[in-house]
């Protein structure tokens, strides 16, 4: 098998009935190889949490290397449909209750007894 | 350098039907694909050398824009191959065990998980579908406004105006999206939503408004591509691919037990 061949787009099988398919993109094979699949520790630790720093970079990646290395940054902090995996953002989320909770710990306790006296 | 340097790298799972390993079939690094079968499951899997798909160095290469799609390539080509002949769990990218042996290990304590997941998608493929509009028409940007006041309020009535234009031109694009995605999934034995591909990543420059992924019954596959071909139209262009293996729906029933938390 030459190299050319083995990084060619996969070519989609064409039926009369369901014409007019686009051909697999590496943003469509990226997304579903990285994104999505069964997920399971492998004894090489790549650190999970990487893979979804990673799929944020994807982002940037795909374009990277199918389109043009020119673009912004900070687009897919206005997703509007973020309706994917928000794991990382839950971790984020508890790591810092958890430092908020310990930092609440060593302070005096005024700041919190004044707000409870306005209910 | 341990004595052991290399590993097992795993693509899918599929149950052991005592087929072979399809011939010549290249995985990452181009290295040969072969099976490893225990308990009733097949493992497809290469040997791959630990100085490139250990920790530290796969830390660094998937930062390699060029490596990482063509070992995304590759591995999704051993996927496509197993999962065109047999249901198929595929596995998320770069999966690495120590040995076959770490791999039995494997399809013995997960067996029951595997042969729920591959129940699942028997007889039925995963569908793309990608619904995009173009928003730039639905926007009245130049539209006048009449008012009082110098130029400034004009120009804040404006803008105003058009954020507003905006954001009723996405609440139509939001609600055409539900009913696409509805309209599949009646189609379909279980959708899912994706998280919508930026401009950059699509390749298009209109908004996409749904990153659908429908697993549908082989039997069904004409019906579910005239109900694309339905809805398009109205200002939506509708983008179907596949057949996929079943990427999106072959989760194992605790695959989040299994996120190691380094914190």
């Amino acid at each position: 098998m030459t190299e050319a061949s083995r990084f060619a787009p996969a070519v989609r099988q064409t039926s009369p009935a369901v014409a007019g398919r686009e051909p697999a993109n590496l943003g469509d094979i990226l997304e579903r190889v990285l994104d999505r699949g069964v997920v399971i520790a492998g004894d090489i630790r790549v650190n999970l949490l990487d893979i979804e720093l990673l799929t944020i970079k994807l982002r940037l990646v795909i374009a990277s290397v199918d389109t043009a290395k020119e673009m912004g940054i900070d687009w897919w902090e206005h997703d509007p449909w973020l309706t994917g995996d928000n794991r990382g953002v839950l971790e984020e989320n508890r790591r810092l209750r958890a430092r908020l909770s310990a930092l609440e710990e060593r302070l005096p306790l005024e700041p919190r007894r004044s707000e409870d006296d306005r209910e | 350098m341990t004595v052991n340097d290399t590993g097992t790298y795993l693509y899918a799972v599929s149950h052991d039907t005592g087929s072979p390993c399809p011939e010549d079939l290249t995985g990452v690094a181009g290295t040969n694909v072969r099976t490893v079968a225990y308990a009733g499951l097949v493992a497809y899997v290469s040997t791959v050398p630990l100085e490139r798909f250990g920790a530290e160095p796969l830390r660094q290469s998937m930062e390699d824009l060029d490596w990482l799609g063509e070992t995304a390539r590759a591995h999704h080509h051993v996927v496509e191959e197993v999962a065109a002949s047999r249901p198929t769990a595929p596995v998320r990218l770069v999966t690495v065990y120590r040995g076959d042996d770490q791999i039995r290990d494997l399809l013995s304590q997960r067996h029951d998980d595997f042969t729920e997941a591959l129940a699942r998608v028997t007889g039925r493929q995963e569908w793309g579908v990608k619904a995009y509009v173009d928003l730039t028409t639905a926007t009245p940007a130049d539209q006048e406004v009449a008012g009082t006041g110098g130029p400034g309020a004009a120009y804040l009535r404006r803008r105003q105006m058009s954020l507003r234009g905006r954001e009723e031109a996405w609440r139509q694009a939001a609600a055409q999206a539900e009913e696409i995605h509805d309209a599949l999934s009646s189609v379909a034995c279980a959708s899912r939503r994706h998280r919508a591909q930026d401009p950059e990543l699509s390749g298009r420059k209109e908004l996409m408004i749904l990153n659908g992924a429908y697993l549908v019954e082989r039997d069904r596959r004409e019906e579910f591509a005239h109900m694309v071909d339905k809805l398009r139209g109205r200002g939506v262009d509708v983008e179907l691919t596949g057949p996929w293996a079943p990427y999106s729906f072959t989760e194992l029933a605790d695959g989040q037990a299994e996120i190691h938390d380094d914190g």
